[in-house]
């Protein structure tokens, strides 16, 4: 070792094996937001497809941005009870130099926990599809993640009163799961159903798709869970093992519960299982041991399925189901921890079955606050956009279908009897151009 | 014996099977189909090529009835599928020859009746 090693030892220092895995890490939780726009998008009928996957491609741009200017700041600088500093507006500070209490560069963190606010943001739109107008999606994404999903990730990432308070969430059970299920009962309460919600079948258009975008979310889960270690040691290879085995417990028992139900596994029913086993192991990933977290994924379907069960037969248009995969999986695997944390796994702490009680009581109180914030402050937030703008199509607009009218495109444009409107030798044929929503 | 030929917009598909269904006509079959009957274009743009879409989404239904059924059927196609604005399709009523039930080899009249299950 160099005098210069050895000096260097002294202060904070960057791992090239932690950087490296935290940059591919970073890479597989991106792709969790095109496949959840996949996901969503084959779950809802042919007219609202690329409606539904551009809410999820909002999400990309807009978290990304308001992230980068304020969210950031908010939920990572400084270790206040409910909301973060101002010093990293902008992207201040935040350079090479090492994250404290990581070994990655504080670059790397930054763009980790950006791609965790693009891929809630984006959660929340499986409430509203197929009915709320792009443009106020646009306008509920920015704030949203800011007001809601950073004051959220900084109660349980970024020092806040959770956390301070000692409740355990390896990777994002209170920002991002029930933050995102509790925030889209609201908007499905604000929103309001489908107009024909309740008197059609409004089935899902293409399974594929579903199966596929459940398919995309579990590998980049293993970025997701596997990374919130910010490192490639014992709690990252813990959380990324059972990102494994939790998602294959949960599809086994979903199996089962479906053969209970109607006589046949249905494929729909195990896309949706995939992502109940990913939500439940998010806040323990890190924390249970292997054997714990199989069982984890075994209860963590039965809330959830039965949420999905009853949600149709309410008035509460929550289409895409995030509470029940999002909101209830994650509240159930938040409270598996103070059950069944264990310190020779996770070197922080105990769950109530290895004598610390006290555990529970922590996770009870995420468990309640979660919801609780998340619900309210979506409620107020939509509330208040809704004054300044209509947040639905009309009922004409929704008859016809999201893409037409709000994007002027088509899932699956044939190109038959479409004649081309192109300026030929710099002049525009005279065509009698019609707005499709006032046609 | 008729055929009742509607074309109507895709998206009152489902209320004119209610309507259908409240008439008591109960053989029928639909498909999709494209169509254009005078209402405006959409115009639609897929990176630099914009486009007049000349052929809207439709559905074509196709009833064949016993001449009692033909009123019934039409006022069941014209209450699901009109909603006051161009583009809501044409009802096209046309003899029918012969009709013969695959399964029986009952023809015509007992061919379009409707057996209860």
């Amino acid at each position: 070792m160099s005098g210069l090693g050895l000096a260097a030892a002294a202060v904070p220092k960057v791992d090239s094996g932690d950087t490296a895995w935290m940059l591919a890490a970073t890479a597989l939780v991106l792709l969790m937001t095109p496949a959840l726009g996949l996901f969503y998008a084959g779950l809802v009928r042919e007219k609202n497809t690329l409606n539904t996957f551009m809410m999820s491609v909002a999400a990309l741009a807009i978290a990304t941005v308001m992230w980068a200017l304020v969210g950031y700041s908010l939920a990572f600088d400084g270790t206040s009870p409910i909301v973060g500093g101002l010093s990293y507006v902008g992207l201040h500070d935040v350079t090479f130099a090492p994250r404290d209490g990581t070994t990655i560069p504080h670059l790397v963190f930054f763009a980790f926990q950006a791609t965790f606010c693009i891929v809630t943001t984006a959660l929340v739109s499986g409430a509203v599809v197929e009915r709320m107008r792009f443009g106020a999606f646009l306008v509920f994404a920015a704030l949203w993640s800011v007001l809601v999903y950073a004051v959220m990730a900084h109660w349980a990432f970024g020092g806040g009163w959770l956390q301070d308070g000692g409740t355990l969430d390896f990777a994002g059970g209170v920002p991002v799961e029930m933050g995102s299920g509790f925030s889209a009962l609201a908007a499905a309460l604000v929103v309001r159903a489908r107009k024909d919600y309740g008197r059609q079948a409004l089935l899902p258009h293409n399974s594929v798709y579903v199966l596929l975008g459940a398919g995309l979310l579990w590998f980049g889960w293993f970025g997701f869970n596997g990374g919130s270690g910010f490192s490639a040691g014992h709690p990252g290879v813990l959380a990324f093992t059972n990102t494994l085995l939790t998602p294959a417990c949960t599809l086994l028992v979903w199996f089962v519960l479906d053969l209970i139900r109607g006589r046949k596994v249905t494929a729909i029913g195990a896309a949706t299982a995939i992502i109940v086993g990913c939500v439940g192991i998010t806040p323990a990933a890190g924390f249970i041991s292997p054997p714990w977290a199989m069982v984890l994924g075994a209860v963590a379907a039965l809330p959830s399925y039965a949420v999905i069960v009853l949600r149709p037969r309410t008035r509460v248009d929550e289409t895409l189901d995030v509470l029940a995969a999002h909101g209830v999986a994650g509240f159930t695997g938040i409270l598996f921890i103070g059950f069944f944390a264990q310190q020779s796994w996770n070197g922080v702490s105990d769950g109530l079955v290895y004598g610390n009680a006290a555990q529970l009581g922590h996770q009870a109180l995420a468990a309640v606050a979660a919801p609780v914030y998340a619900f309210t402050a979506t409620y107020v937030l939509l509330r208040l956009i809704g004054l300044v703008m209509p947040l639905r199509a009309t009922e004409r607009e929704e008859a016809l279908g999201m893409d037409v009218i709000q994007h002027g495109e088509e899932a699956y444009a044939s190109g038959e009897g479409a004649i081309l409107i192109t300026p030929v030798d710099g002049e525009v044929p005279p065509v009698p151009v019609a707005d499709p929503g006032f046609a | 014996m008729k055929l009742v030929i509607g074309i109507v917009r895709p998206e009152v598909a489902n209320d004119v099977l209610e309507a259908l269904y409240r008439a008591e006509v109960r053989g029928l079959s639909m498909c999709k189909v494209q169509g254009h009957g005078g209402e405006l274009d959409r115009v639609e743009t897929y990176r630099g090529t914009t486009v007049q879409m000349r052929l809207a989404d439709k559905i074509r239904f196709e009833v064949a009835v016993t001449d009692d059924f033909v009123d019934p059927t039409i006022e069941a196609l014209c209450e699901g599928a009109r909603t006051g604005e161009v583009g809501d399709g044409k009802i096209f009523v046309v003899p029918l020859e012969r009709a013969v039930r695959i399964r029986t080899g009952e023809k015509d009249h007992g061919a379009v009746t409707p057996v209860s299950a």
